[in-house]
């Protein structure tokens, strides 16, 4: 399916737009080409392709709004579509929270889109999968994994004259090697919007080391450890802790973000004064679209600065109630790092954990941000700057806010799902129990 | 749908166009729900047309799944409404098998040339990875089944009640919170039609009409003196009914401990808002948790969560095998210990059954996404591994040749693979009721509702939390706890299973999002079991200061 130049959308969506009768009218076109392939057991299991074009009309009178969807473009479809969307409208009830369209806005330059990654092939996944599973069945592993490349564009327009564009690529890699006499697992993961800069050797020869080096684990004792964490192990926790960034249940008194008293946390120092975390959509290892679904412009954020939270998200509705301006919530997430290599981390570490990744992360307590989920796929016993041995699985319970006040050391960043994350030393990383699984 | 698209489709205030579309499908009108489809003469002539193209181009098997799937989602935050949508997503799934290896293509051109398409990418699919394929695919015999139809049998289709009426419902049930102290309150109602059809080269034509329903509460009750907030979910469950299920029956309501009331196979929205609001209230002054080994009496809609994940997933025969090896993770009933015949999965009181037919429950269809017949069979008996789940391309590596008929794709345009039934805990033999058994703890904790949960990728490990949780000491309840999460290993937990309460106290958990496989797919389940007791479980204290 086509993924439509700029110049196409604004052909698609000028028609649709003309036909509009309502209050208010936007318009978002997306189209995506996706495919993928997946592997088990050492070999391949599934695999798909899949193309999907849309366009979806929010049309207004007043504050009742009506939204209809359709899947071709034609002159008679759009009309079709747009009266669907006004006949909706009038039928529904009042939105008290509905925004009227925003005009144009100033879209910074973004490089989201790689020709290479649109154009990878079956015969390519294929590839992937076997440059995976070969190595694997030469040190007596087993892979499974999962490639999956996506190639769209995404566009709008509204009755007050914004016009959006963006076109882009992703590929996005994981692969679990487990030895086969079951006592050793590794993974990784690797993402990238250019497919050209992604090595699936490199990478699942990362995951055979771990779950060759994992095997036989010895348990030692639950409680709390200094930890290095990789940045994959990391991402998940600071992508729930940025959940709390959100402006209206702060100040709703419902979110970790609530002040005592009253309030929110918005200029108060919660983590480490080490801790920087922005968004910016023109970083060039994270780019991202310069733009929100709303149409609002994302541009670079500071979050957290020196340890210090500097801004909360507000919606456009809430940015009025409030009477602040609006701030999307961040397409990406940046965290600050330093020049530490894993190697040295591991290094200087006297008695530690070294952890891949954790895995089945719940909240525990919104209040504090407690959450709980288990070490995998590569957990290890770091003594006198060595890495001792693999030991068995941990549960852990514990807060990303702690966790960022006892902050020791920041290592590199990786890119991980988007964000960049650094590896990163944290004392007293409470773990609660053990667990058997490999 | 995806977890995270409907926590963006209940998100507040979040405007309609930047709904994930092509999760839901098009956006329809409330009447369109009610259209009728495809007549079954037609949808028979399409789908031989993918059956004949397979064949043609040299496939060994093939089927084809035509589906309309109907969804409609309300939303409302205290005495609003935020969000009304109606979805149809309509296309055609073809799967095949080509020098023994699976393909699959979908397409939403339900036309002759369209299917044509779909049929060659898959077939080309097929090809394309059979050069890396060790394992050609093995399908055990199915019975061919002919022309057959089934339906959900539900009293009142949901999409026929207008949305007035539902949200009048909704608002009323905000009201109730709001009245009883609630400062905010999130209620939604959830409704799907899976309009199935499906057909193979083993010459089945099996028509289905599918239905599902979710009444979901979320109250919050805060003290901005102290910056403290409790919230208190809904005690529903999602129901393989039809909107009978939203009229209230005291026949069909419980009091629990602690006067919580429970639900079976109709809910009173109105009246479990109330409560909530009460109980979120007390949640902000009751006792933190002293740590240590506590009874454990374990309420179905509590208790049908803990099943899913430490009985329901690590009996997935896949997984078992390593299919899911990458993402969900593996399993540690491994086919040695099944073979062994004697592994202790709990103690001999535990029997866990696996059930597709359960009646309002929301794996019940007649057949599966492969055209088997479905059925009810035993996992664990008389606490004992008995079987795993597995389907037709499964059941060959443990020596059975029958599938289960567990077999389930999200839409046309997933591929199909196995899902997990309906897995449920019988009821106790013996008359035994939840309040004799508080009469027979001395430290113990009674947990209600489903909470936070979380457990390793081979399912030994498990931390449940819980919606509301009193404190029985003595035989006797002596108020509400707060900061309650146990964790235990899974064989040792059912081996501590004490006692079970009578078929009277059975009711049914159900879950609407179990996610599993990669492109990750989710899959509507329910869970039944009595209130059960289990001795000595390890329970930690999850309050913090920050």
């Amino acid at each position: 399916m086509a993924i439509y130049t700029k110049e196409e959308a604004k052909q698609i969506l000028d028609k649709a737009l003309s036909f509009s009768k309502a209050g208010t009218c936007e318009i978002n076109l997306n189209a995506s080409n996706e495919g993928n392939i997946r592997y088990a057991r050492n070999t391949v299991s599934t695999a798909g392709y899949q193309s999907n074009q849309t366009l979806v009309v929010q049309s207004s009178f007043g504050n009742k709004v009506g939204v209809a969807t359709i899947d071709e473009f034609d002159s008679a479809s759009l009309e079709k579509v747009v009266r669907r969307s006004e006949e909706l409208a009038r039928l529904s009830p009042e939105n008290p929270e509905f925004m009227p369209p925003l005009s144009q806005q100033e879209y910074l330059e973004t490089s989201t889109f790689h020709e290479s990654t649109a154009k990878v092939t079956p015969e390519y996944r294929a590839e992937v999968a076997a440059a995976s599973i070969e190595p694997a069945r030469a040190k007596d592993v087993t892979a499974a994994g999962f490639l999956n490349d996506s190639a769209g564009m995404s566009a709008m327009i509204n009755s007050a004259g914004l016009f959006a564009y963006n076109q882009s690529t992703n590929v996005d890699f994981t692969v679990t090697m487990r030895s086969n006499d079951g006592t050793g697992s590794g993974w990784v993961t690797r993402d990238y919007n250019n497919v050209d800069r992604f090595d699936p050797v490199e990478a699942s020869n990362i995951a055979i080391d771990k779950a060759i080096m994992s095997r036989e684990a010895k348990a030692i004792e639950p409680g709390k450890y200094t930890v290095i964490l990789e940045p994959a192990a990391s991402a998940q926790l600071l992508g729930n802790m940025f959940g709390s960034f959100n402006a209206r249940t702060a100040d709703e008194g419902r979110s970790f973000m609530s002040k005592e008293g009253g309030g929110t946390k918005l200029g108060e120092k919660i983590v480490d004064e080490r801790v920087n975390i922005y968004s910016d959509p023109q970083n060039p290892l994270v780019p991202t679209s310069p733009w929100a679904g709303d149409g609002q412009a994302y541009k670079k954020m500071n979050w957290i600065e020196n340890g210090v939270v500097k801004n909360l998200a507000y919606s456009r509705f809430w940015a009025k109630e409030k009477g602040v301006e609006p701030v999307p919530f961040p397409s990406n997430g940046i965290m600050e790092g330093g020049d530490a290599t894993l190697e040295d981390m591991i290094k200087d570490t006297k008695k530690g954990i070294l952890v891949t990744r954790l895995w089945y992360i719940r909240t525990v307590d919104p209040q504090t941000l407690l959450y709980t989920g288990l070490t995998r796929d590569g957990t290890f016993f770091i003594e006198n700057g060595k890495i001792k041995h693999p030991i068995k699985n941990f549960r852990f319970n514990e807060s990303p806010i702690i966790m960022l006040n006892n902050l020791e050391t920041l290592g590199q960043q990786v890119r991980i799902n988007g964000n960049l994350i650094p590896y990163m030393k944290i004392r007293d990383f409470t773990f609660t129990s053990l667990s058997d699984a490999v | 749908m995806k977890r995270r698209d409907f926590a963006k489709l209940a998100g507040l205030g979040a405007g309609a166009a930047m709904l994930p579309a092509s999760a839901f499908g098009k956006i329809i009108s409330p009447e369109h729900l009610l259209s009728p489809g495809l007549d079954v003469g037609q949808k028979k002539i399409l789908a031989d047309v993918a059956l004949n193209s397979a064949k043609g181009l040299g496939a060994s098997y093939a089927d084809a799944r035509i589906g309309r799937y109907l969804n409609q989602y309300v939303f409302t935050r205290e005495d609003k409404v935020q969000n009304v949508v109606n979805t149809e997503s309509f296309g055609i799934g073809i799967r095949v098998i080509a020098n023994g290896t699976w393909g699959f293509a979908s397409t939403n051109d339900v036309t002759s040339a369209g299917i044509k398409k779909a049929t060659e990418q898959a077939v080309a699919i097929a090809k394309a990875n059979s050069k890396i394929q060790k394992e050609p695919v093995v399908l055990a015999p199915v019975e061919s089944h002919g022309e057959v139809s089934w339906k959900t049998p539900i009293v009142k289709n949901s999409m026929e009640v207008p949305i007035s009426e539902k949200a009048e419902l909704l608002l009323d049930a905000n009201a109730a919170a709001m009245k009883n102290g609630a400062n905010y309150v999130n209620t939604a109602l959830f409704m799907v039609n899976e309009q199935k059809y499906f057909a193979s080269t083993e010459g089945s034509y099996i028509d289905q009409d599918v239905h599902r329903i979710w009444p979901y509460m979320n109250v919050t009750v805060i003290d901005p003196e102290k910056g403290k907030f409790k919230s208190r979910q809904g005690l529903s469950a999602p129901m393989g009914l039809g909107y009978e299920y939203m009229t209230p029956d005291p026949n069909e309501t419980f009091e629990g401990i602690g006067g919580v009331s429970l639900f079976r196979n109709r809910y009173d929205l109105i009246k479990d808002a109330s409560e909530a609001a009460l109980q979120a209230k007390e949640m902000l002054s009751a006792k933190s948790v002293e740590p240590g080994k506590y009874d454990l009496m374990l309420e179905p809609n509590h208790l049908g969560l803990t099943i899913h994940e430490s009985v329901g997933h690590p009996l997935e025969l896949d997984r078992v095998l390593g299919y899911e090896a990458n993402y969900a993770g593996t399993s540690f009933a491994t086919l040695d210990k099944w073979k062994a015949g004697d592994f202790n999965y709990g103690s001999d009181i535990v029997n866990l059954v696996a059930d597709k037919t359960q009646t309002g429950s929301l794996g019940a269809v007649g057949y599966d996404d492969e055209g088997v017949e479905t059925k009810k069979w035993d996992l664990v008996r008389n606490g004992v591994l008995v079987n795993y789940q597995a389907i037709r391309d499964q059941v060959h590596m443990i020596d059975q040749n029958e599938s289960h008929g567990c077999c389930y794709a999200q839409s046309w345009n997933d591929v199909q693979f196995q899902r997990m039934p309906n897995v449920s805990l019988e009821a106790g033999k013996e008359k035994y009721s939840p309040n004799e058994m508080v009469k027979d703890i001395e430290k113990g904790i009674y947990i209600a509702g489903r909470g936070s949960y979380s457990i390793d990728q081979q399912r030994y490990n498990f931390q449940f939390g819980g919606t509301v949780f009193y404190e029985i000491k003595n035989g006797e309840v002596v108020g509400m706890l707060n900061d309650v999460a146990y964790q235990s290993n899974t064989q040792e937990f059912w081996n501590s299973c004490a006692k079970i309460c009578d078929e009277s106290d059975y009711r049914m958990f159900g879950s609407f999002f179990d996610g599993k496989g990669q492109p990750s797919q989710v899959s509507a389940v329910s869970h039944g079991s009595a209130t059960t007791r289990f001795d000595g479980v390890n329970v930690i204290n999850t309050g913090r200061n920050i």
